[in-house]
């Protein structure tokens, strides 16, 4: 077993508006050994990206406060770095592609300078060395004409390509760690799989680790080794991938895989989970999941289930309390 | 998006630049004929025969109709003549060439001033965005914005000129003449610009590509005097073309209240005195050299903005 390379505990991050603090993220717990993949999923509004924000420290504040819960990178308290540091540590040691690659690139530099700009900065290489490894990077997320691209700027691309250049510049530095927020959402499906292959491939190629953001559950499937599964801030499930995928235990991991739509088998109605995510500033006590959930108790409106040991899963969920199933 | 495609796109830019010179030329000449007065009246006072009268409007061309005298102006415009200043009997040319300097001046040293001023202020206000540091500097723009900048220059000149006697009182000549309508001219200026920035720069630093610039770990300095100014410029600098004639044109006021002999002072004084072609020769200076800023301006936008091509 590898070490553990990040280990996030016990997360707080709360946005602040009109003076209440809303949680966003509440309480989450997760580790990361070097190398492997975590999947965080969850609907829109779950605190997905707002966990990886966190973990870069790089929540808008003001509105937005990490207020609790420790996230150790190799051993070190993120949280307790200074500016400083933690500026060495971005786009070094941890580095993170965005949703939107339309818009994730400074539209007034060219793709070599972007790139180029982390190398000067974190690796003390000299302008030349610094290109010479972008034109190489862009090889690397197999660009055409990397020598030719290199000059010209993010509106000459297209948004798969411009991805594959977040993608680059992103691991230019040959981060231990890698966050991708939703990187294939804003692209077309054959390119979405192209990206996903590219990251597949650069991850073993590199030995980085990856925190992968989605709500798409098909690319987690294809990549991830743990999955996390995220409602309302909260953490609801946390397995490995094939346990998740074959014996999902929460309700809600369940509907989510029940969504996706089936080619085989003869045609039925899309499942849907009904309902939709209560913003922050409408969760009440008990299960946050209880007004979406068919196996909803009289327990569930009154309190919330801890995270319970089920099997190799974590689960948030009343149907499981000690250990095995039982009728809350 | 080589020198050559420059040259083409000036090039382009003055030719669509002529029929709005002819336009000025046209209205220009209209009001001034058509306006009550005469030059003559001013030349020779009012005790003189009918005789002499005709005489001098004979000689000045003033008896011949609009139209010809229009056309005989425009043809000597084309031939790069401006004519000869009924009241200096000089060359409007050489009185313009002899004048213009000095309005330039004052407007590119107020334009310097200016962006030095509000670059920083803006910037500074758009990062600290409503705390003090903002509210000082969009305070002090907003009494900028308020203030009429001959009242100001009058303010300026009252405290450093009369009363602290740092500088001279009004006139032109050394550098210290150019200081105080420079700074009324200016400060004005950049209260206008400090809120450009201001705003400009809280659009942008919300931009992705902003948090992709902290996330690869650069400073705050390099995220928001690079990543971010460059971006916030695109506008600004559009409205850099729009600035220069105010700044041209603006100086007509400010000429006179610190009697600087500049083209905006020739004008006003050539309108008094009826002396037609000396203020059709500084208004077409004034509108080319106007339209010129403009060219710079869009010339700028291409360089700063790489979206934006020359055509």
């Amino acid at each position: 077993m590898a070490e553990e390379l990040l280990e996030v505990k016990d997360l707080r991050t709360v946005f602040y508006s009109d003076g209440e603090a809303i949680p966003a993220v509440d309480g989450v717990s997760f580790g990361l050994k070097k190398g492997e993949t975590l999947g965080i999923v969850g609907e829109s509004g779950s605190g997905k990206s707002v966990t990886s924000l966190s973990i870069m420290r790089l929540i808008p504040s003001p509105p937005g406060k990490v207020v609790g819960g420790s996230i150790l990178f190799k051993g070190q308290d993120l949280l307790e770095k200074t500016d400083s540091d933690m500026r060495k540590i971005r786009g070094n040691n941890i580095s993170m592609i965005f949703q939107e690659p339309m818009t994730s690139l400074n539209p007034v530099y060219t793709i070599g300078k972007q790139i180029s700009e982390t190398l000067m900065l974190h690796q003390n290489l000299s302008k030349k060395e610094a290109t010479d490894r972008a034109v190489e990077m862009l090889k690397l997320v197999k660009i055409p004409l990397p020598d030719k691209r290199i000059k010209q700027y993010p509106h000459q691309l297209s948004g798969g390509m411009r991805q594959r250049v977040m993608i680059a510049m992103a691991l230019s530095c040959r981060p231990e760690l890698l966050i991708a927020d939703e990187p294939t959402t804003a692209l077309d499906v054959t390119i979405q799989a192209q990206i996903l292959e590219i990251i597949k491939e650069l991850k073993e190629k590199t030995g980085t680790a990856v925190i992968l953001i989605t709500h798409d559950l098909g690319v987690v499937a294809e990549i991830a080794d743990n999955v996390l599964v995220m409602y309302c801030g909260r953490a609801v499930e946390y397995s490995s991938v094939r346990n998740i995928f074959f014996n999902p235990r929460h309700p809600y991991t369940s509907g989510l895989l029940n969504s996706i739509p089936r080619v085989e088998g003869p045609k039925k109605k899309l499942q849907a989970i009904k309902g939709v995510v209560p913003s922050p500033n409408q969760i009440t006590k008990g299960c946050r999941f209880k007004t979406r959930c068919d196996y909803v108790h009289k327990r569930c409106m009154d309190e919330e289930p801890p995270l319970l040991e089920v099997g190799q899963s974590l689960v948030r969920c009343w149907r499981y309390c000690g250990g095995g199933e039982c009728d809350g | 998006m080589g020198v050559q495609a420059l040259l083409k796109y000036i090039i382009k830019k003055i030719v669509t630049m002529i029929p709005v010179l002819v336009c000025i030329t046209v209205i220009v000449f209209l009001i001034l004929h058509l306006a009550p007065g005469d030059p003559v009246d001013l030349i020779v006072g009012p005790n003189v025969t009918p005789e002499v009268y005709e005489n001098i409007r004979n000689k000045l061309g003033l008896d011949q109709p609009l139209t010809v005298q229009y056309f005989k102006f425009m043809s000597n415009l084309l031939r790069g003549d401006l004519g000869t200043s009924i009241l200096q009997q000089r060359p409007v040319s050489e009185i313009i060439i002899e004048r213009f300097p000095v309005t330039l001046e004052l407007g590119l040293s107020a334009l310097v001033i200016s962006f030095a001023i509000a670059l920083p202020a803006g910037i500074i206000a758009a990062v600290n965005r409503n705390s003090w540091p903002d509210y000082a500097c969009m305070s002090g723009a907003l009494v900028g914005m308020s203030m009429p900048t001959f009242w100001f220059g009058i303010l300026l000149m009252y405290f450093f000129a009369y009363k602290m006697r740092l500088f001279p009182i009004s006139g032109y000549g050394t550098l210290r003449h150019l200081v105080l309508p420079a700074f009324a001219m200016g400060l004005t200026d950049a209260a206008v610009t400090a809120r450009m920035v201001r705003s400009s720069m809280l659009e942008v630093i919300r931009q992705d590509y902003i948090r992709t610039a902290r996330s690869k770990g650069l400073a705050e300095k390099v995220v928001i005097n690079q990543h971010a100014l460059k971006n916030a410029l695109i506008p600004i600098v559009t409205l850099l073309g729009l600035r220069m004639g105010w700044l041209l044109g603006g100086s007509v006021i400010l000429e006179n209240v610190f009697s600087r002999p500049g083209l905006g002072r020739l004008i006003v004084d050539s309108i008094l005195a009826r002396d037609y072609p000396v203020v059709q020769g500084a208004m077409i200076v004034l509108t080319a050299s106007i339209m010129a800023g403009n060219i710079l301006a869009d010339i700028l936008y291409a360089v700063v903005d790489p979206r934006i091509k020359y055509n």
